[in-house]
């Protein structure tokens, strides 16, 4: 069938259109753009998904636009203009039997090098890995290096260049685990062990952005966390200072009312008698550079008004209240400052 | 054709609220069916444009994280139980009889129990709005985040209960659907000729009979979980969270397939319609959709690819799900066959069925890219996977629900739906529809999580996530310019002949609307498309010879009382037990009035 002209012209706006459309998508998707695009990959892993990756999206871009010329070049190619007869026919078994071919062909092409990653991804990690436990927590990320004698939440350190391991948990409800550009995500799921690992590419001074991928409940939009990637040294200096127990600078005054107040129900500072589980460990909350599980700056004033009423920031969350009859507007200070000191 | 005197039996008055609640007449049911889907929709797009609204911009305000929570999930319930099932329904209750040639469906009264359950089933799934307590944890409801200990309120109990009445309600229609469909077909009308919508039906009905008992014994699981101290799915007592997911998913991915097969049923039929030409690869449609269903329940576990699924199985679910790209391709290529050739009408209804094929295939490509579980790792949770589910439910289910609308409304009213403001509102959809899912993809690959009621500034996220919600108000404009259409239409008299397409299925050979009875003589069918095989060899269809007695089921109120009955005991759980004790004596109340109720 010839095409006349319009119908060309029709087909071509469309062509282009596609095209404008992947031009677009190329700068949304963009690392630079958006910080936790899952096509920016920054590790070996992840890498290697992002080829695959691209090998499925141009096989998806050349059937989606060979579907759009067929519908727009048969839709408007035989439109009824009064003198066209339709032809009457049921099928043509040598073209079904070709298209049915297309697909398993396509199909086959895609599925190969998919059972090769998941095989490769399930391999054991390198035995030099550093072992890191994530545990989820309505609304916030532990972690643990049990090497290391390390506890923070929300914000976590890796070495470049070589493998992190991780193995994950949850305490309540499911969770989901994920750095869009340096791994694929993995659930935490209470009664179940997960694992991921992978070797970040280079130490970046930014932190990667990561955050709660499965509905957990109210804030499940407001647990987010950060993860470093630093150099040997630095990561080496980092865990150092983490493993030990709170600085000896540590404000006095704040100290004894953290110690006076409730906070030690749920919350641990080494080196006091604060060993509370419930809470984040903040033996070291003042060398983060977030709280709240990454939703805000530790300033002094979001300090003070999440002890006040956290739920103001993070609905849902399990931290109680703190009205001035059982905490006073100086004590309250006291204790911003002592959090802040404890780097 | 107007209804022979003297046939009809004289016990029915066919006017008046009375005669709607106590009808069993397949067309009523279906108009029924039409019009609470439709409000079903109206509501649950209301709940997506508040969804939208809140995230216009970041750390928005507009909406608090609880009430978004109930929104998004009952935006999700609303839409596939409450809105695109129903209305689907409606067609495959008012065309089934039509199309095979029969007089009602196989179990009139069952078919209006059907209804009248999903009527108080989406009531009370809904209700819990009304006491600020709606189902919060998503459609697919993962447990734990559902046990009393993190949903405390009464939100998964309205979730379960209502569920579980919906889930009867599809359970009744479906069987009725399948018996009607294999025993009650005119004289000739052997099933490689029915039409493809019908074909659709009855797959969908053996999906839905099989595909209901694992969420019916999931949901039931975790009623027992909240109100009787089991330990099903608490990890704390032996459970395992990921035994709801299972149970869950083999449900949920054949009702994936439920709410697209009709409409690629539907198209089926409008496309060749209007192309004047013979669906090209009839055989292959119908052995596509019957390999689609087929497989549908050997790929659930592609929902889980990311709860750590060993490698095996994750290659073998992946396997599968590709493989459904097959006969999904196979169906692609053979509408586009069935417009090759073709002497095509821009009709409303046929922009809809053509807008579905390169819409819908978006939908289906970036359900393959899923089905890679690597990649799904990347996309899992995103908006990515919001953009797929909409590109195939919405331009693909409700693209179809609307072509069908269009096509078929003449049938059902007798009037033909204005076609200028069909088509202001097909093209305010199409761009509405564009506008608003697929920068949903550049918002999942630039990590956008799904379920966040609010998200910071300088993610890359402002931008789409703006464009996105425009997108959903022009949908809501598409839509009111529906409302508007049906009203102007409804006003004017009835005057359309039998056949105002030159359509080539048997519905079109009664009168429109069709008489009570259907059809006054039962059809002969000579082919598979009954109505052109005669128009090109010069056969008429047979003529009513004088009086017939014609047996029409009488209209029946068990069904709406049994109905009432199910639905005291569910509010019983919500409420006081007393209320569940005063719902069963109802129920087999009615159940032993309809037992003996004279059935002529």
């Amino acid at each position: 069938m010839r095409m006349p002209r319009g119908t060309w012209r029709q087909v071509a706006t469309l062509v282009g259109l596609s095209l404008l459309v992947s031009i677009l998508s190329g700068c949304a998707i963009s690392g630079a753009y958006a910080p936790m695009s899952s096509v920016a990959p920054a590790s070996d892993h992840a890498r290697e998904i992002n080829t695959l990756y691209r090998l499925v999206f141009y096989l998806a871009v050349i059937v989606f636009i060979g579907t759009m010329i067929a519908s727009l070049w048969f839709t408007l190619g035989f439109r009824d203009n009064g003198r066209r007869q339709a032809r009457q026919f049921h099928g043509n078994a040598r073209l079904e039997v070709l298209w049915t071919i297309i697909p398993v062909v396509i199909v086959i092409v895609m599925a190969v090098p998919t059972f090769d990653r998941i095989f490769a991804i399930a391999e054991p990690p390198p035995s030099d890995a550093i072992k890191i436990e994530v545990i989820g927590h309505q609304f916030w990320f532990e972690f643990r290096y049990p090497d290391l004698g390390i506890t923070t939440a929300n914000e976590v350190h890796v070495p470049a260049g070589r493998a992190a391991s991780f193995t994950l948990r949850s305490d309540d409800v499911i969770h989901s685990f994920w750095v869009p550009q340096l791994f694929g995500k993995v659930d935490l799921v209470p009664g179940h062990e997960n694992h991921v690992w992978f070797t970040p590419d280079a130490a970046r001074e930014e932190a990667y952005l990561g955050q709660c991928y499965e509905l957990c409940g109210l804030s499940h939009a407001n647990m987010r966390f950060r993860m470093f990637v630093d150099d040997t040294a630095k990561f080496d200096a980092w865990a150092k200072n983490e493993a030990a127990p709170r600085s000896p600078s540590a404000v006095a005054a704040g100290e004894a009312v953290f110690l006076r107040q409730a906070c030690i129900g749920c919350h641990t500072v080494q080196g006091t008698t604060a060993a509370g589980k419930v809470g984040p460990n903040l033996t070291h909350f003042g060398a983060r550079t977030t709280m709240g599980a990454g939703i805000m700056p530790p300033t002094a004033d979001n300090l003070a008004k999440w002890i006040r009423n956290s739920a103001d920031f993070k609905p849902g969350s399990l931290m109680p209240a703190q009205a001035t009859a059982t905490l006073n507007d100086q004590d309250l200070q006291a204790l911003v400052a002592y959090l802040q000191s404890l780097k | 054709m107007a209804t022979t005197a003297g046939t009809l039996p004289q016990y029915a008055t066919n006017t008046g609220l009375w005669s709607w609640i106590t009808t069993v007449d397949h067309k009523r049911i279906g108009t029924l069916y039409l019009f609470t889907g439709f409000i079903w929709l109206l509501v649950g797009g209301l709940e997506a444009i508040l969804v939208r609204t809140q995230l216009a911009v970041p750390n928005s305000t507009v909406i608090d994280a609880d009430l978004y929570n109930q929104l998004f999930t009952m935006h999700a319930l609303t839409m596939i139980f409450l809105a695109i099932m129903p209305m689907t329904a409606a067609f495959s209750n008012w065309l089934i009889p039509l199309m095979i040639g029969a007089r009602d469906v196989a179990f009139p009264r069952m078919n209006a129990l059907s209804y009248w359950l999903y009527f108080f089933g989406g009531i009370f799934l809904s209700s819990g709005f009304l006491f600020g307590e709606a189902a919060s944890s998503g459609w697919f409801a993962y447990a734990p985040l559902t046990t009393n200990q993190y949903a405390p309120g009464r939100g998964m109990d309205f979730y379960t209960l209502g569920l579980l009445i919906l889930g009867v309600s599809s359970m009744v229609a479906a069987l009725n659907f399948a018996v009607t469909i294999i025993n009650m077909r005119a004289p000739g009308m052997t099933m490689m000729r029915l039409p493809v919508f019908i074909w659709m039906t009855l797959v969908i009905s053996f999906l839905l009979f099989l595909a209901l008992p694992p969420l019916t014994v999931a949901l039931i699981q975790l009623m027992f979980d909240r109100h009787f101290t089991t330990h099903f799915f608490i990890v704390d007592g032996g459970g395992d969270p990921i035994m709801w997911q299972h149970l869950f998913w083999v449900f949920g991915h054949p009702e994936v397939y439920i709410l697209i097969l009709p409409a690629m049923g539907i198209i089926s039929e409008v496309l060749p319609t209007f192309s004047r030409k013979p669906l090209f690869g009839y055989a292959a449609m119908v052995f596509a959709a019957v390999a689609i269903a087929f497989l549908s329940w050997a790929v659930w576990s592609h929902h889980m690819f990311t709860t750590g699924l060993a490698p095996v199985p994750r290659a073998i679910f992946s396997a599968n799900t590709m493989l459904i790209g097959v006969p999904t391709g196979v169906k692609i290529f053979n509408w586009l066959g069935t417009l090759y050739g073709g002497s095509i009408r821009f009709t409303t209804a046929m922009l809809f069925a053509v807008s579905f094929i390169p819409l819908f295939t978006i939908g289906g490509i970036s359900g393959v890219m899923h089905s890679s579980p690597p990649i799904d790792s990347q996309h899992q949770d995103t908006y990515m996977v919001v953009a797929h589910i909409h590109y195939v439910l919405v331009t693909g289910a409700l693209i179809g629900v609307f072509s069908g609308l269009f096509y078929w409304f003449p049938k059902m009213f007798g009037r033909m739906l204005d076609e200028g403001l069909g088509k202001w509102q097909f093209w305010l959809f199409f761009i509405g529809v564009n506008l608003a899912f697929f920068p949903m993809h550049f918002l999942g690959l630039a990590g956008m999580p799904r379920r966040i009621y609010t998200y910071d500034a300088g993610l890359g996220w402002d931008f789409w996530n703006m464009v996105s919600t425009i997108g959903a108000y022009v949908i809501g404009v598409s839509v009111l310019v529906f409302i508007w259409n049906f009203f102007k239409t409804m006003s004017k008299p009835m005057d359309q002949p039998n056949n105002p397409w030159g359509a080539p299925t048997l519905e079109w050979a009664t009168s429109s609307p069709p008489p009570e009875h259907d059809f006054d003589v039962v059809p002969v069918v000579r082919a598979r498309d009954p109505l052109w095989y005669d128009r090109d060899h010069g056969l008429e269809q047979p003529q009513p010879t004088g009086h017939e007695h014609i047996h029409i089921p009488p209209p029946s109120y068990y069904p709406i009382v049994m109905s009432f009955g199910v639905l005291l005991m569910a509010v019983g759980v919500t409420t006081s037990l007393a209320v569940t004790a005063l719902g069963i004596p109802i129920v087999i109340y009615s159940v032993w009035g309809w037992a003996l109720e004279p059935t002529s």
